[in-house]
């Protein structure tokens, strides 16, 4: 749950804006958008995967995309390319030379299909479908040794898998999931 | 040379290594200048009236740019791919070696982008705030440039700044293109809290969601309490005009004293959310691995430094004699209130002169007299905040971490001087 107490936030900084931001009267210049008009924009995935859209995908559907699209600048099978790998290192962080990956280090499943989604492949970002998305995350998640090669992934089952370091991070500043 | 009668005698040494107080200078004022410079014999040639001072010069131009001899005066740009593998995601470093005062100019301003500079036409770019507020809203560039905007100088710092200094061995760069990955400057702008009062947010909302409009969509998430202090701007002028395409115009966040990555550029989205989102560059970057496997996350705040910037490597070399040290200092938790230097390699340290107005969250100029007698030397700078936060030696900092750890790097920068007076980065 939320560490803080939003109330006090809010009435702070209300009396900040009012007594040293705005005149007396305040401007509203926005105008009133419904969510569905967003919906192109709103692509951020939190870990809980509400926002995650329809569609599927399996690593074995996932391996073509990823030679296609992908492996030119992340290697085969996720390995070496000159963009950088995206596989292997698990369990390794302790050690002085770790590899740090989407496999050994991200906590979230959920970060890399708004990743990939939202900026890959580097030359045109937004090009897959949302299941060539699934897809290919899961034939990342599955050269890491996450899922099997026929673990369909879709918005019930990609928030669920557990990555292998989950329990890796500290946080700074409080969060409800730490 | 006639150093000699120049020379502060040892009543007026600050700390080791030659370095010396202010009441020296104050009495002796006039020879404060680098000796080389003192000349005794009187110009034998007469003065010569110079070209322009004989015709009419160039007329008035409508964008002023520097002097051509100032052509060098330029950002360091480093890819961090190879080519044709990721163009675009790379950085350019303010030369801060080659500046002075501490506002850096709109030209020389650091960047770091992930996909490309976005060329947004304002006309057609619009900002939402949407998520958990009563009031899903739009904004055109126009309609927020009507708000009603504060001023502040601040810095942006990239978390991963002074990066080379992570390495084993001590790489040969310049002071900026070590520690460049920042810049000061004055940006006016809307604060973020006043357009989040407008959309009304509702009592669950903890976090922000700031994304960005260039190909990366680059997205940040960020405690909505930082917002309501009133401190976060949406920025839409730098130094007096509007922001550079490179530094995310027409709008972006500026967030004093927090990891530059947090200041999104090119803004377009500020979703409200119960949570943070764990992007990519929350989880897979900008977190801190500890040798212990367990990563520091959300480490917004940037640590107090400083580093020499005259003399540094790639400048000139250091001549014997009277001269100034010079540098810059900042903290991103409040206001620098001392550095000090040493020109011992840490053994004795003297307080430098801190120059102009101190700004919280903003670069501190300082200064101090240095009469080096030509033996191998270490010059190093030490800040101290108004928190009593002292900048750690290289060692210290990176006790916790883990090998290649690379984020917020604050130790202490170490220049030695060679007794033919050239400088080098060394690891002390
Ligand atoms: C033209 C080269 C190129 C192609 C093709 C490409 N990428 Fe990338 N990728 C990059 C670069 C460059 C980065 C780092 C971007 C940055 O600096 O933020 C990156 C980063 C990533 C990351 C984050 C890595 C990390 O550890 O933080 C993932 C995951 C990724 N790419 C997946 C993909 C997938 C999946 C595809 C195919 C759909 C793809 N990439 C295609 C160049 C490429």
């Amino acid at each position: 749950m939320c560490m803080y107490d939003n109330r006090t936030h809010i009435l702070t900084g209300l009396l900040i804006v009012l007594a040293l931001v705005l005149p007396a009267e305040a401007q509203q210049l926005g105008d009133p958008i419904s969510e569905s008009d967003i919906a192109p924009w709103d692509i951020s995935i939190s870990p809980d995967g509400r926002s995650l859209p329809p569609g599927m995908g399996s690593a074995l559907e996932g391996a073509a995309i990823y030679a296609d699209k992908c492996s030119a600048c992340h290697g085969d099978a996720a390995k070496n390319g000159p963009a950088g790998s995206l596989v292997g290192g698990i369990g390794q962080l302790t050690q002085g030379q770790q590899n740090r990956t989407l496999g050994s280090y991200w906590p979230y499943s959920t970060t890399v299909f708004d990743y990939v989604r939202r900026a890959m492949p580097y030359q045109s970002p937004g090009s897959l479908s949302d299941s060539e998305v699934y897809a290919v995350t899961a034939y990342l998640l599955h050269v890491n040794g996450i899922v099997s090669k026929h673990y369909v992934l879709d918005a019930d089952s990609l928030p669920i898998i557990r990555m292998p370091n989950r329990d890796g991070f500290i946080s700074d500043w409080p969060s409800a999931r730490q | 040379m006639s150093s000699s009668c120049f020379s502060p005698g040892t009543e007026d040494r600050a700390a080791g290594g030659g370095l010396i107080n202010r009441r020296w200078l104050l009495k002796n004022s006039l020879l404060a200048v680098p000796v080389g410079m003192v000349t005794t014999q009187a110009s034998s040639d007469p003065l010569r009236v110079p070209e322009w001072s004989s015709a009419p010069g160039l007329i008035q131009s409508q964008y002023g740019q520097p002097s051509p001899f100032e052509s060098h005066v330029t950002r360091p740009v480093l890819g961090l791919f190879p080519e044709g593998f990721g163009d675009g995601s790379g950085v350019s470093f303010t030369p801060l070696e080659k500046l002075a005062g501490t506002i850096t100019p709109n030209g020389l301003f650091f960047e770091r982008h992930h996909s490309g500079i976005p060329e947004i036409d304002p006309g057609s770019h619009e900002f939402v705030i949407h998520g958990l507020v009563e009031r899903p809203l739009v904004f055109s560039v126009s309609n927020l440039l009507k708000y009603p905007m504060v001023t502040r100088t601040a810095f942006v710092e990239c978390a991963r700044n002074s990066f080379f200094n992570s390495l084993q061995e001590p790489q040969q760069r310049s002071a900026g293109e070590l520690h460049g990955l920042i810049g000061n400057a004055e940006w006016t702008g809307v604060p973020l809290a006043a357009l989040l009062e407008e959309a009304h947010v509702d009592l669950a909302g903890s976090w922000l969601l700031a994304e960005g409009a260039d190909a990366a969509k680059y997205s940040r998430s960020i405690p909505i309490s930082k917002a309501w202090e009133g401190e976060v701007l949406i920025a839409f002028y730098q130094n007096g005009e509007r922001l550079r395409p490179e530094q995310g115009y027409p709008m972006r966040l500026v967030i004093p004293g927090w990891q530059g990555s947090t200041s999104v550029k090119w803004l377009r989205r500020i979703k409200v959310m119960s949570d943070a989102t764990y992007a990519r560059d929350e989880t897979s970057k900008h977190t801190l691995l500890q040798k212990d496997g367990l990563a520091r996350q959300f480490t917004f705040e940037l640590g107090v430094k400083s580093t020499i910037t005259t003399p540094s490597f790639g400048g000139p070399p250091v001549r014997e004699g009277l001269q100034q040290v010079r540098g810059v200092a900042w903290s991103g938790a409040g206001k620098i209130a001392k550095v000090e230097v040493s020109a011992d390699g840490g053994r004795s340290w003297a307080d430098a002169v801190l120059h102009g107005a101190i700004l919280p969250k903003a670069m501190t100029r300082f200064a101090i007299a240095w009469h080096w007698d030509g033996s191998p030397s270490i010059l190093m700078s030490r800040a101290t905040d108004d928190t009593g936060a002292v900048q750690p030696i290289r060692t210290d900092w990176y006790e916790p971490f883990a090998a290649g750890q690379i984020y917020h790097l604050n130790a202490i920068q170490s220049w030695g001087v060679s007794q033919d007076g050239e400088v080098s980065n060394v690891y002390v």
